[in-house]
């Protein structure tokens, strides 16, 4: 089973997101003897740099360098792509906005099998690629079987791939920007209105760092705000931390507040109310970090620590700077 | 009769006799006020009907107590007597106001069986009446002007304030009296200057002072002041007959009336449409209130009768934490509307909906539904109803806020607000340690009992309040009731979909529950929930008597059937407070203080607010999932109560007002200072039961449940 | 205006605890509550608010069976002008590719300007969308969180990408739109009104109605399939971490990395 793995790479200002990794060890996953090739689009000297950096971790890099492709958008590159794709082949697209913008309509054009959001990669088996998804909000998984034998357009999710270390492939970077040629779209991009510093929705957050009443004091939330920082998170709460105003509405979890679906919650000086946690879906990983051994989130919680939020959270936040290389603020 | 200064009737001012002059303007006067009143009446007449012609001696009853007896009005000490005293005045002065108008037709004119002796005291009284009237009046301007009450703010967003046509109107009655008084004095002066028996002798009275005063005053000059002073008083009357119509003074007329037809069940709501049975609803076209239009005569009325006294608001939780709601500004709010659609001349405009223009969406569902307003209210206007048909017809037109659909729709497919499983409802009841300790039984073809335990939807699902459910149990299995729960087949008891608008919802819920409780045999209900209580008692029909937990324990207290061991600490100072639905909808005050006081060493304060005073925890039901704009939580107000009173343990009968004020009293700080607990958890705390030993173990493992602060 | 959404009935996700089967293939399904899934809702919302301001009527369709007509109906209930049912045997098993296809034959049966579905649906595919447009040629968006009517040919929609950001476009008519949650505030669909929409018919497309070549759709045409479901190992209450603070640190963020918590 030799099908050409194909991955497409997302990048800004030049430089290639984390996805770009994990879809070479992806890629690895589905098969491991076949070579995989990255395949860039965009224009100019930051498609040029990101290439470059791709060299180590890819076979072959595909640049596509087009100047209506100057910004991303999925329509006007299904179309590049389609010209340029050969028949039969797996594409891996990251699971998030511009993948679920690109993917599914990429599959029809290539007359391709598609299977979405995929959580781990098992292998080939015959001829079907063998994966893992979750459904139902993540309350449950499911082993799936794709028939990749007239190719497949696949998207993982973000993290699910560890990056391989010490990869240095050297792949080469191959133009096929000529085989693209002009391409038109009955969709146009205009622009990109940055979300204002108050707008956090943390229903859109992964990972959120959730307080209660244990933070005690207004000050105390830069405690959890930098270990948010650090974590790329977002900062929630639970109510009493709304009602004692130390936190706008809009950051509340439970009953009366919003629902999230993050992947991994903290749950600082949170006691566990029931209103709480209902606001919690999905089953995400909960770390419960409270004074009182006795705190009903222990019960819901997958690791549960005792101890001081005030003293731990500032101790774990520079350790996730140290792990991340950033120097403390 | 007098001599020597003419009657007003024969006076002759431009050639028209007084006679002739005052005739007219007691026509017109009458004419324009039964015009007046006519056109106010035109939108009762097209409002929705509203039977209250019933029971007409409880009807009289209360126009009795709360009309004549002004029975509300001292709960607010100083107004409440001012007013009493200037409504005993009006009451009073009826009789002379009308024989004063009268007299300027017919000079000689004497009200029948007040002549001679009666006429005399008759005359004497009103003096007086007259003079305390009028201080009342000088007493109530000084008090608007220079005190300014807080209850009498108009805030910034209801317009600007009522202050100067309040102290027109007050001028304008003192008015009225300082002419009646005048005509008097200035007739007893001119007899007395005559050496004639005058017949004035109230001493210290409004007509004798300025009798004195006049005393030397020159016979024309009195003979001008007495006409002056008669048609002074004629005009004034009539000008206020005819102005009060047009503002708050129109309760003086419609207040009768208003009593008269007052609710006089407390606990229940109005019926979609009155007259259309719930078999029919589907033919209605439109649920609740919309327009204007859709108010019942009754509510119309209502929003007449509003004497701005601002009671209701100064008692609304939602008004005190700054929510859009202040109950007196719906009512004032809807009269001038009415007013404005409903001129005097001119065409009725009619129709056009009143939510987003007179009444914005949050200051509907800000309202808790706890009653406090119309409890305060002296005119008896009523709310609930108006608040929870206005719902109806946000419901009806898919106008509910985001917050609220969740649990609506929990409520449609699972039976309960959080979504929970059905089966999962008696959890509570089967945790294996638990049936260990008391075994409940769940009703079905097998097991039948004499009594149903309702325990409704926060209790089975919510971990905290699931141990008021269990504490609950025991003590109907201590007292050896033979009960038993309706486990999967209870479904929400739908009190609070109902006060939400969502009427359609309720009697899917109320006629599921309704045919289970009929199935499973029960003769008599139990619950610890005083919302389930009263929707059971009176939004159901056709259902078993239903008793409050709190009613079973104090007549276990008072048949001995029930015993309570010393608290333990007695250090502790425990405060009641009085859940909405048990206490001023049900008036169940007493049985849950006889309770506590039948501990021994139980150290009880009353907080200032208490019994039908008291201050709502923050609502129940559906209200726990709305998300309200207020500055403070209504529960933290209410715990701060607590601590006023010197109380360190808060004690309700409700696992609402528990979860509210367990929350406030986190919010409010008072972590580690205040616990709140529960009534029954309370009593089965402390039952004296049989064998020491293997009950105080039990207490012991049981009693980290009630752990207070999560 | 002609608006058409294409809607599923899902098992609600907050009105029920997903468990194994005893058999251990599947979720337990006895006691599932099901209602529209959320994004459909919301486009449906969108649909109809699109059509008061700037005229027209919004179709809802669904391929599924009987059970699946009560989401045509509450959606009617909510303002919907037409609910229809796409259902035949043959159609069963079908993969997210083979809705597409059925969802095609019957867009060509009529003539929509407008096309939204909910960006995904409880499998969190979300792929038909994208799918229905490739099929159609119509342009495709997905993430729409904002839709402005320029006029007869045109919208310009916002997408929702990292970060809160908006990504502003401008999209030809006919399109497809894939819709995410929070861009209205459905109404409320209350029980009366469900009531009141009981008895109207909803018509019904097979395939032959729409021309579907049964070699396209349905479980043998599939060529992405279930295998089984399970339960990711869920411990008792928390794991308590005992070690010293340090050691709690390193042990916690080992455990978050592999959940995908450390990007």
């Amino acid at each position: 089973m030799m099908a050409r793995i194909f991955a497409y790479i997302v990048h800004r200002a030049g430089v290639a997101e984390d996805t770009a990794a994990e879809l070479a060890a992806a890629a690895i996953k589905v098969d491991a003897a076949a070579p995989a090739t990255a395949i860039v689009c965009g224009w100019g000297a930051e498609l040029d740099a990101v290439c470059e950096s791709l060299r180590a971790s890819y076979a072959e890099v595909w640049k596509i360098a087009n100047e209506a492709l100057a910004y991303p958008n999925a329509e006007l590159i299904r179309k590049a792509l389609v010209k340029v794709l050969p028949p039969g082949c797996i594409v891996l697209v990251p699971h998030e906005h511009f993948g679920i913008d690109l993917a599914p309509g990429l599959s029809i054009k290539t007359n391709a099998a598609f299977v979405s959001d995929v959580l781990a990669i098992e292998g080939i088996e015959g001829a079907d690629l063998k994966v893992v998804r979750q459904e139902f909000g993540g309350q449950a998984n499911a082993h799936v079987r794709c028939d990749i034998s007239s190719g497949a357009v696949i998207t993982v999710r973000p993290g699910a791939c560890k990056p391989l270390e010490g990869a240095s492939l050297g792949g080469a970077v191959v133009d096929k920007s000529a085989d693209v040629g002009t391409v038109n779209a009955g969709r146009r991009y205009l622009q990109t209105l940055v979300a204002e510093a108050g707008d956090v929705d943390i229903t859109k957050h992964a990972v959120l760092v959730s307080v209660g009443r244990g933070i005690q004091e207004k000050e105390n939330i830069a405690i959890a705000q930098d270990l948010a920082d650090a974590l790329g998170a977002a900062v929630s709460c639970s109510r009493p931390v709304v009602d004692a105003k130390w936190l706008e509405k809009s950051r509340q979890v439970g009953s009366s507040g919003k629902t999230v679906k993050p992947k991994v919650y903290l749950a600082c000086g949170i006691s566990g109310a029931f209103q709480h946690l209902a606001g919690i879906k999905g089953n995400p990983f909960i770390i419960a970090i409270n004074k009182n051994p006795k705190a009903p989130i222990f019960q819901v919680a997958d690791v549960g620590i005792v101890d001081d939020i005030l003293e731990f959270l500032p101790e774990l936040t520079n350790k996730v700077r140290e792990m991340r290389g950033v120097s403390a603020k | 009769m007098v001599e020597g200064i003419q009657s007003a009737a024969q006076v002759t001012s431009w050639l028209v006799p007084g006679q002739s002059l005052f005739l007219v303007i007691h026509i017109l006067g009458v004419a324009a006020f039964a015009y007046i009143v006519a056109k106010r009446l035109v939108p009762l007449v097209r409002a929705e009907r509203d039977p209250r012609f019933d029971q007409p001696l409880a009807r009289v009853g209360k126009v009795l107590k709360f009309w004549l007896g002004q029975w509300k009005h001292p709960r607010y000490r100083v107004a409440g007597i001012a007013h009493i005293l200037i409504f005993a005045g009006f009451m009073l002065l009826a009789m002379r106001a009308f024989t004063v108008l009268i007299v300027g037709v017919h000079q000689n004119f004497v009200m029948p069986g007040l002549s001679g002796t009666a006429g005399h005291v008759y005359e004497t009284v009103t003096d007086y009446a007259a003079t305390v009237v009028f201080l009342c009046m000088v007493f109530a301007i000084v008090r608007r002007l220079v005190f300014k009450p807080a209850r009498y703010v108009v805030p910034a967003r209801y317009g600007k304030a009522h202050t100067a046509d309040a102290v027109f109107l007050l001028a304008l009655i003192a008015i009225l009296m300082l002419a009646d008084s005048l005509f008097e004095a200035a007739r007893a002066a001119g007899q007395a200057q005559q050496g004639l028996p005058v017949e004035l002798t109230t001493v210290l009275s409004l007509p004798w002072i300025l009798k004195t005063a006049l005393a030397a005053t020159p016979l024309p000059m009195l003979g001008r002041l007495y006409f002056s002073a008669y048609l002074l008083h004629e005009v004034t009357f009539y000008f206020l007959l005819c102005y009060r119509p047009f503002g708050i003074q129109f309760h003086v007329e419609t207040s009768l009336f208003n009593v008269y037809f007052a609710k006089l069940d407390k606990g229940t709501l109005k019926p979609v449409r009155w007259g259309v049975s719930d078999e029919h609803l589907d033919q209605v076209k439109s649920f609740g209130v919309k327009t204007f239009e859709d108010f019942t005569w009754k509510h119309m009325l209502d929003f007449y009768s509003c004497a701005d006294c601002g009671r209701c608001s100064d008692n609304c939780p939602a008004n005190a934490v700054g929510r859009p709601l202040s109950p007196r500004f719906i009512t004032i709010k809807a009269r001038d509307y009415a007013f404005q659609h409903y001129p005097m001349l001119g065409s009725a405009g009619n129709g056009k909906p009143l939510i987003g223009t007179v009444f914005s969406e949050d200051e509907i569902w800000s309202c808790t539904t706890c009653g406090a307003c119309e409890e305060e209210c002296p005119l008896l206007i009523e709310y609930i109803d108006k608040i929870v048909d206005l719902r109806r017809g946000m419901v009806d037109d898919g106008n509910v806020p985001q917050s609220l659909q969740k649990p609506l729709k929990a409520l449609e497919s699972r039976g309960n607000p959080y979504g929970k499983m059905e089966k999962k409802k008696a959890d509570w009841a089967n945790a294996k340690d638990f049936q260990q300790v008391c075994r409940v039984k769940t009703l079905n073809q097998e097991n039948g009992a004499d009594t149903l335990y309702f325990v409704d939807s926060i209790t089975s699902y919510d971990d905290r309040m699931q141990s008021i459910g269990r504490a609950t149990a025991k003590i109907l299995d201590h007292i050896g009731e033979n009960f038993g729960i309706l486990g999967a087949a209870e479904k929400d008891s739908g009190h609070e979909v109902r006060r939400f608008g969502e009427e359609t919802l309720f009697m899917a819920l109320r006629d599921h529950n309704a045919e289970a409780i009929k199935a499973s045999g029960v003769k008599r209900i139990v619950t610890a929930d005083p919302h389930a209580y009263n929707a059971l008692k009176h939004d159901y029909k056709d259902v078993p008597p239903v008793e409050h937990i709190s009613q079973v324990i104090a007549s276990g207290v008072k048949s001995g059937k029930i015993r309570f061991n010393p608290v333990e600490n007695a250090k502790d100072v425990y405060t009641y407070h009085d859940p909405c639905y048990l206490g001023r909808h049900n008036q169940i005050y007493d049985d849950p203080r006889n309770v506590l006081d039948a501990i021994p060493g139980l150290k009880r304060v009353e907080m200032s607010r208490s019994r039908d005073r008291s201050f709502c925890c923050g609502g129940g039901g559906l209200m726990l999932f709305y998300e309200p704009k207020e500055e403070e939580r209504i529960g933290v107000k209410r715990v701060r109560m607590a601590a006023e009173a010197g109380a360190n343990v808060i004690v309700t009968a409700c696992p609402f007002c528990m979860v509210n004020i367990e929350d406030a009293i986190k919010v409010a700080g008072l972590e580690g200072k205040m616990t709140a607990i529960d009534l029954a958890e309370l009593a089965d705390q402390q039952m004296a039961r049989e064998s020491p030993a293997s009950e105080a173990a039990e207490a012991v493992e049981l009693r980290p449940e009630y752990v207070t602060g999560r | 205006m002609e608006i058409l959404v294409c809607a599923r009935r899902v098992p609600d996700t907050s009105e029920n605890e997903i468990a194994l089967n005893s058999a251990g293939n599947d979720i337990e399904r006895d006691e599932l509550v099901y209602s529209i899934n959320e994004p459909d809702n919301y486009a449906v919302e969108e649909a109809l608010q699109i059509a008061a301001r700037a005229g027209g009527n919004v179709t809802v369709v669904t391929v599924g069976g009987e059970d699946d007509e009560e989401i045509l109906r509450r959606e009617m209930a909510m303002g919907a002008n037409h609910g229809v049912l796409i259902t035949d045997g043959a159609f069963a098993g079908s993969d997210g590719r083979g809705i597409a296809t059925i969802l095609k034959a019957f867009v060509q049966k009529g003539n929509y300007d407008l096309i939204l579905t909910g960006v995904q649906a409880e499998d969190g595919a979300a792929q038909v969308g994208g799918m229905l447009a490739a099929m159609l040629d119509y342009p495709f968006a997905s993430l729409v969180n904002a839709i402005e009517v320029l006029d007869g040919k045109k919208l310009k929609i916002s997408r929702e990408i990292e970060g809160g950001n908006k990504e502003m476009n401008e999209i030809d008519l006919p399109c497809v739109l894939s819709i995410q949650t929070g861009i209205n505030e459905p109404r409320y669909v209350g029980m009366r009104g469900i009531r009141a929409v009981a008895s109207v018919p909803i018509p019904t497309y097979g395939a032959v109605e729409l021309g579907v070549a049964a070699g396209t759709v349905g479980e043998a045409a599939a060529k992405v399939k279930r295998v089984d479901y399970f339960v990711p190992t869920l411990g008792r209450g928390a794991e308590m971490l005992e070690g010293d603070r340090e050691e709690n640190i390193e042990k916690l963020l080992q455990l978050v990395a592999a959940k995908g918590g450390l990007k």
